[in-house]
């Protein structure tokens, strides 16, 4: 039950309840639509970026627990932030998913998205979380090509 | 009046033939509720494949050395075994394949390739399996037909009155699930060949879910080819079986081309081999028709009737917890079913479901179940599926149950 409790941690189920900026912005420059066939989640990423910077970010979908609460944290970081430090932050958002369990989490710049170190334990729940952070690199790159985990 | 009144099963015996039962998983006694995915092995499967391979092995068909002969023969009594276990008068009409799939891809490509035109009609099912939509697509795709849908009702049951005003003169092809993989439905199979018979059409069944379940007649079910994987019969995987009457066969070109399929080889003209040869090209899967050979002892070693009493008790106790539960939906309500359940719990994802029931040992499928257009028929994108052996205790059925509660407790708690 261990594991469980570290995959499904209160920030997580609290996110996965009430999903922030779960909302279409007035001003979108990119958007990129994203679904994992094995488990039927969808989700659409909206960016509104200017001169470098994601002034804003949000997102609309379903999918399980992990996935939404994922992309909410994920729209929660990223605000704000330089697209510089958003590639940064993926970067080390995928090192923490797929690092060896028996290596401990990386922090680096995570902060709170720490809590999905859990995810390792479960390695075919990774596309769950990683998701959402598919989806914003093809709306950065305003690629129209729909995201697929598949 | 007959009244059949078989021993009970002793499942406490039974389970001590899969060894897989003496693990635990994360920490845990195995619940294995994935039993339409895919079954365990019992020990006997096992020594089946491991004597061949440790005292009997050699190719077949090609050695005049005793190896050689012996495995033939064993191979060939494999055969013979599986036709009277599906009630198939003829060994040749029974074809080793790798299992439903290749089964329905060969059926679908070589009878397709043979007999489809442009204008044709073939009709399968909502409820069908990918790998009894996807060949039949290829099939009509190339030859310009037309592929139609019976269409599934509310509690989860073909409807009939579609299927008969489907069935027409064009059509040229039925491809039904005998026992839906998702929600467990058992198809009046017999109805609808006969209203496909009214037209001389020839029928597809696809039992790969019926076969671990009950007998299997091919003859009383009156269909032209009938497809099974033997790992959904606690055999090996890599090895199935498609069944066909002869006539059809001998009619349809081969699938692969080979050894072992053909009479004679010139550059100027290949003759091939008679059924089911013709059709199992290559070194075919040996070991896995020894397996399945004994899966099949196994299983009619303890009685159909007996297997079929446990099942129904084991789905009536399970159907009843399940209901018990606030905020879950049982997907489909069919009134002949396999004990096979898909269930979702209002606000909580399938996959969720199936985490936290894993955490506590119970295997369970979370996803479409490769039947996506009856996800979408239901309005769902995915389902919980929990599917019930023989092997499975009441036991396993109320962990099942108390898994499910925990998972309301983790996401709603």
């Amino acid at each position: 039950m261990s594991d469980l409790r570290d995959l499904y941690q209160e920030v997580i189920l609290d996110h996965s309840k009430r999903p922030r900026n779960f909302r279409k912005p007035e001003t979108v420059t990119g958007e990129a639509h994203g679904r994992n066939p094995l488990c039927g989640d969808t989700l659409t990423v909206f960016v509104d970026v200017k001169d470098g910077t994601i002034k804003d970010i949000a997102w609309e979908g379903h999918g399980c627990a992990i996935s939404t609460a994922s992309a909410s944290m994920m729209t929660e970081s990223l605000k704000g932030k330089t697209l510089a430090e958003g590639n940064n932050l993926f970067e080390w958002f995928h090192r923490l998913l797929t690092a060896p369990p028996d290596l401990g989490a990386p922090a680096g710049p995570l902060g709170k998205l720490a809590v999905f170190s859990g995810v390792r334990e479960f390695p075919v729940r990774v596309k769950c979380a990683t998701l959402a952070w598919h989806t914003l690199r093809a709306a950065l790159d305003r690629d129209a090509r729909p995201v697929s985990t598949e | 009046m007959i009244v059949r009144t078989a021993a009970p099963l002793d499942v406490v015996r039974v389970r001590r033939d899969f060894p897989i039962f003496e693990r635990t998983v994360r920490g845990k006694r195995l619940v294995y509720l994935d039993n339409a995915n895919s079954t365990q092995k019992p020990r006997a499967v096992l020594e089946a494949e491991r004597s061949f391979y440790e005292r009997g092995y050699a190719n077949i068909h090609r050695g005049v050395y005793l190896l050689s002969q012996e495995a033939t023969e064993a191979y060939d009594r494999a055969r013979a075994r599986v036709a009277g276990f599906i009630g198939a008068k003829n060994p040749a009409e029974v074809v080793f394949v790798r299992g439903t799939t290749e089964g329905i891809n060969l059926v679908a490509s070589s009878w397709g390739r043979s007999h489809l035109a442009a204008g044709d009609e073939v009709v399968v099912s909502e409820m069908e399996h990918h790998s009894g939509i996807v060949p039949w697509q290829l099939a009509c795709a190339a030859a310009g037909a037309r592929l139609r849908v019976i269409p599934v009702t509310d509690a989860g049951e073909l409807d009939l009155d579609a299927a008969s005003a489907m069935i027409t003169p064009k059509t040229k092809f039925v491809s039904l699930i005998h026992v839906s993989n998702a929600m467990g439905t058992i198809n009046p199979v017999r109805e609808v060949v006969d209203l496909a018979k009214r037209h001389g059409i020839p029928v597809l069944l696809d039992g790969a879910q019926a076969i671990s379940h009950g007998p299997i007649d091919v003859e009383a079910l009156g269909c032209d080819f009938y497809v099974f994987s033997g790992h959904k019969l606690f055999a090996p995987t890599g090895i199935g079986v498609l069944w066909g009457r002869a006539a059809l066969l001998d009619a349809m070109p081969p699938y692969q081309g080979g050894g072992n399929m053909i009479h004679t080889v010139t550059f100027e003209k290949t003759t091939y081999a008679p059924l089911p040869f013709k059709f199992e090209a290559g070194t075919v899967n040996i070991a896995g028709a020894l397996g399945l050979h004994a899966a099949i002892d196994y299983v009619e070693g303890l009685s159909w009737d007996a297997i079929a009493a446990h099942e129904r008790t084991l789905l009536a106790r399970a159907l009843d917890r399940l209901a018990a539960i606030p905020g879950l939906t049982l997907q489909g309500k069919p009134a002949h079913r396999a004990p096979v359940i898909s269930l979702t719990v209002e606000g909580i994802h399938p996959h969720d479901i199936g985490t936290v029931l894993d955490a506590e040992g119970i295997a369970v499928r979370a996803g479409h179940h490769c039947a996506q257009p009856l996800m979408a028929r239901f309005g769902v994108p995915a389902t919980v599926r929990a599917s019930l052996s023989f092997y499975n205790t009441l036991e396993d059925v109320d962990a099942l149950g108390t898994g499910i509660e925990r998972s309301i407790e983790v996401f709603r708690g």
